[in-house]
């Protein structure tokens, strides 16, 4: 029994006398801490949160040194002759291009796209409080949906587990940066970012600045190479003279056909006011053949769209990533790790998860009643059903092996059982092999009638361990 | 006798006795509106009109601050030319309408809610999903 003990923090004492509890001497130790340092999303900080980005961002480097190639070739090998031999407006029209893509580049990576901070603990309970869960609770509650009325037109809200609350109409669950975010258009490689409301503009200035790039240079170097073989009489000669360009076209070659592709499907997106998960769903096509029709958000005027989509108003970031962690959520106990007061947990995942699931083993192997008094009944590795990301065209699969820190699923579960039901779970539907998950527990502060866990789950030494036997 | 505690009076001596959430309200689309919906909570707390009044000027607000006008229209191309460095020396007119948004809700608070021991949370501390409303224990009132 002692091995189930867990400390519950009651929610009142805290919010009565915040500093009285704390030693006054650690507080004053301890710097105050920015919000962003627990942020419980997969997502990196720069500039003391300034700026932000996706924790996979292999790729970013690739794309930011294939246009710096390029351009950068251009204005070595290719300028100078078309300056010589036609004006010098090129070199400048290419530079201006060249930092406009760069800059809505850089400001797609590092701008956050509208993630939502995730449901504090209050806000979860009373949202649980509002759902009938009928049944037993001791397996894993059926998804949860709302339906509403969107101009007419009816709208499933699905529950997110993870960030515990309803999402809102158009936003989708990323699960390569483990957030939610406002009218999520999809999570791109290239960019190393999610795509959503609040940089959707970037992205699409972007893609749009780097088609006229690709196109320029690509004209421009066939001029190039046709104004040599003219004047040397061999494109052989030319090419010989000029190897860059070679190395430039073929480089522009392949880009043009992707680049302008995806800036014609993102203008046609614009216009009709759609997101690309959207329009990969298929939530408003199919009815009657008019696309229009089915889409509740658009205002069925292709100005007024495109309007809205780029310049619209700019909504702020909701995660207040250089706001202060008030100080007393800094308390580096074990009691911190089983509060869930505020949106941001004190300590990082990593930490968390390796610490809990030490503790949680320890505890296991060391209690002989444990299993006895916890309610069979409890599922087998069965898939959570959380909404995996909707980023389906442009990801790749997230790749799950990659240590406690990246792998966090949390659920909410009613359940008036007082002890500790561990279950475990494989995060995503496709990876049903990962049974070598470690279960560990950290609880959120309870409302009088739930009791809530937070799972943490790592891919850590193969235990095989399978609780509720 | 003192009846008018300041709030980080009634924060530090009161005990939480409930929390209300006013959720959104999607009817009209992804806009910023709150449900104006009374809770049952606090029939015995507020006055309905008065509690209304307080939403609906809150939602007028939001609206007006993601309205799709001539000025936000200027402004995002504005920042579009300047490569959105504008953005450093200038606010954005959603920055400005949430600062009078706050101070509306710190007026509110200090005039109608703080008497009668509840206390709005600005939303964009939650994310703009709910109105928090916390419903303090009513001890020091009774006297």
């Amino acid at each position: 029994m002692k091995n189930c003990e867990y400390q519950q923090i009651d929610p009142r004492a805290l919010s009565v006398s915040p500093l009285s509890a704390q030693n006054p001497a650690e507080k004053k130790v301890q710097r105050p801490r920015r919000k962003w340092e627990a942020f419980p999303g997969k997502n990196r900080f720069f500039c003391d949160g300034r700026l932000i980005l996706a924790r996979q961002n292999g790729v970013l480097p690739l794309t930011l040194g294939l246009i710096v190639v390029t351009s950068g070739l251009f204005f070595a090998f290719d300028c100078p002759f078309l300056v010589e031999h036609l004006t010098v407006c090129i070199p400048v029209i290419g530079g201006v291009l060249f930092l406009f893509v760069v800059a809505s580049l850089l400001r797609t990576s590092f701008t956050d796209p509208g993630i939502l901070p995730r449901a504090t603990a209050d806000e979860a309970a009373d949202i649980e409080r509002q759902i009938d869960t009928s049944g037993s609770s001791t397996y894993r509650p059926p998804p949860r949906t709302k339906e509403i009325l969107i101009n007419q037109q009816v709208v499933k809200l699905k529950y997110c587990f993870t960030c515990k609350m309803f999402r809102p109409p158009r936003t989708s669950h990323c699960s390569l940066c483990d957030n939610c975010v406002e009218r999520f258009d999809h999570h791109c490689p290239w960019v190393g970012n999610c795509v959503g409301k609040r940089n959707y503009r970037y992205f699409y200035s972007f893609i749009i600045s780097l088609s006229f790039l690709t196109s320029f240079i690509f004209a421009c170097v066939i001029t190039h190479i046709t104004l040599r073989s003219q004047a040397k009489k061999g494109i052989v000669q030319a090419v010989q003279e000029s190897p860059a360009s070679v190395v430039e076209l073929v480089i522009c070659f392949f880009s043009i056909w992707s680049i302008l592709g995806l800036s014609g499907f993102h203008t046609y997106l614009v216009a009709s006011n759609l997101t690309t998960n959207e329009d990969i769903k298929g939530s408003w096509s199919g009815k009657r053949g008019a696309e229009e029709s089915g889409n509740p958000y658009t205002y069925s005027n292709i100005i007024t769209n495109c309007c809205a989509t780029l310049c619209g108003p700019m909504p702020p970031s909701l995660i207040d990533r250089r706001g202060f962690l008030p100080p007393d959520e800094a308390i580096p106990a074990a009691a911190a790790s089983e509060m869930e007061l505020p949106p941001f947990t004190p300590k990082s995942d990593a930490n968390m998860c390796t610490q809990s699931t030490k503790d949680v083993l320890e505890r296991m192997l060391h209690s002989s009643d444990f299993h006895g008094l916890c309610p069979s009944g409890n599922p087998k590795t069965s898939p959570l059903v959380q909404e995996v990301s909707s980023s389906a065209p442009a990801t790749a699969e997230p790749s799950l092996s990659s240590g406690c820190s990246r792998q966090l699923a949390r659920q909410a579960v009613v359940d008036p059982c007082p002890l500790l039901t561990p279950v475990a779970f494989s995060k995503n539907n496709r990876r049903d092999s990962l049974h070598s998950i470690n279960p560990a527990f950290r609880l959120a502060s309870p409302s009088p009638t739930l009791s809530r866990r937070a799972l943490v789950l790592g891919d850590g030494p193969d235990i095989g361990f399978i609780p509720q036997h | 006798m003192a009846e008018t505690h300041s709030l980080q009076d009634m924060r530090q001596q009161a005990a939480v006795a409930a929390k209300v959430f006013i959720q959104r309200d999607y009817s009209n689309g992804t806009m910023c509106q709150f449900q104006t919906k009374f809770p049952s909570e606090l029939e015995t707390k507020i006055d309905k009109q008065q509690f209304e009044e307080t939403i609906r000027t809150l939602n007028n607000l939001y609206a007006e601050a993601e309205k799709l006008g001539s000025q936000s229209f200027i402004e995002g191309c504005l920042a579009c030319l300047t490569a959105y460095t504008v953005f450093l020396c200038m606010e954005t007119h959603y920055e400005k309408v949430l600062k009078k948004i706050a101070k509306y809700i710190q007026e509110q608070n200090d005039k109608i809610y703080a008497p009668r021991g509840l206390l709005l949370t600005d939303p964009i501390e939650r994310g703009l999903r709910v109105i928090e409303i916390t419903i303090y224990e009513d001890r020091s009132f009774s006297r």
